[in-house]
């Protein structure tokens, strides 16, 4: 099974825990893109939702899996006419990762804007590379 | 002919073709993760953004997927019916981070859409809200469909 050898993190498939958060909003139900990346102090998980506000999305941390779930309402006026179609007018993104408990969970931030979901997974303190000193003497 | 398999992997039957079933949902659950799930294959190239229009009595709309974009970093421009939706989409991503995954297309994207028919390019509105661009063009009066009054006489 191909997963992320990541040190605190692993994706999950959608439909892994569909079972637990079904969709049941009208539209698709998409899997967003994710940019994954990771510094000293935290993992970053930036995930592309457009049409989501801040109103429309949960997060749901369970079990050490946390699942992000956003909808995108349709925008399209009732009396509007398709000319081209090429995205569904209601869209629900779904995607879930696997914790380990390098992260601190307490201290997960989240941040919506221009329908790009930002969040910050911090590593707990010994997760964090430190430097030794050596004594002399 | 079917035949009942124990094996380490739990108890089942077995036909000839569900080997080969099982063969091509392996391939297919493994592309998936491989790609993440998603469908594109990440480049801006030709695709980038995903654009619907849409028409009622009064206005043509049109609706492009672009989320993430620096509202200074968007251009859209207008030459006769044609709408051109261009800019940048760039990570302002520290130094000496890691990546682990980057499904997200980044980099410049330009897109053309013409529309079927006029409208009155100096009545352009554009909003952006929630990554989604929304740009409303109004048609002109000569396109509406206006009653005509039949007379009887």
């Amino acid at each position: 099974m191909a997963t992320d050898k990541t040190q605190g993190l692993q994706t999950r498939e959608a439909r892994d825990v569909a079972t637990t958060t079904e969709a049941t909003r009208p539209g698709v139900l998409l899997t967003p893109p994710v940019d994954i990346f990771e510094d000293l102090n935290a993992i970053t998980v930036l995930a592309d939702m457009p049409g989501v506000g801040p109103g429309e999305l949960k997060i749901d941390l369970h079990d050490g899996v946390l699942t992000i779930t956003g909808h995108a309402a349709a925008r399209e006026g009732s009396n509007e006419v398709p000319v081209l179609h090429e995205y569904p007018p209601a869209e629900t993104f779904q995607r879930s990762f696997t914790l380990s408990e390098a992260i601190d969970q307490e201290q997960i931030r989240a941040t919506l804007k221009h329908g790009v979901l930002r969040l910050r997974l911090p590593k707990v303190e010994r997760a964090k590379p430190r430097q030794i000193t050596i004594q002399t003497g | 002919m079917i035949v009942r398999q124990v094996s380490p992997w739990g108890a089942g039957w077995s036909t000839p073709t569900a080997a080969v079933a099982q063969m091509r949902r392996d391939m297919e659950s493994l592309l998936e993760r491989l790609t993440g799930g998603t469908q594109t294959d990440g480049s801006m190239a030709g695709v980038f953004p995903p654009m619907n229009v849409s028409e009622d009595r009064d206005h043509y709309y049109v609706r492009a997927l672009v989320p993430g974009i620096d509202a200074a970093q968007l251009n859209v421009s207008v030459v006769h019916q044609t709408i051109t939706v261009s800019g940048t989409r760039q990570s302002p991503e520290e130094e000496g981070v890691s990546y682990h995954r980057k499904e997200r297309a980044e980099g410049p994207f330009r897109r053309s859409v013409t529309i079927p028919a006029a409208f009155d390019g100096t009545r352009v509105e554009a909003k952006y809200v929630d990554g989604i661009l929304t740009l409303t063009l109004p048609k002109p009066e000569a396109a509406k469909p206006r009653r005509v009054t039949v007379q009887t006489s």
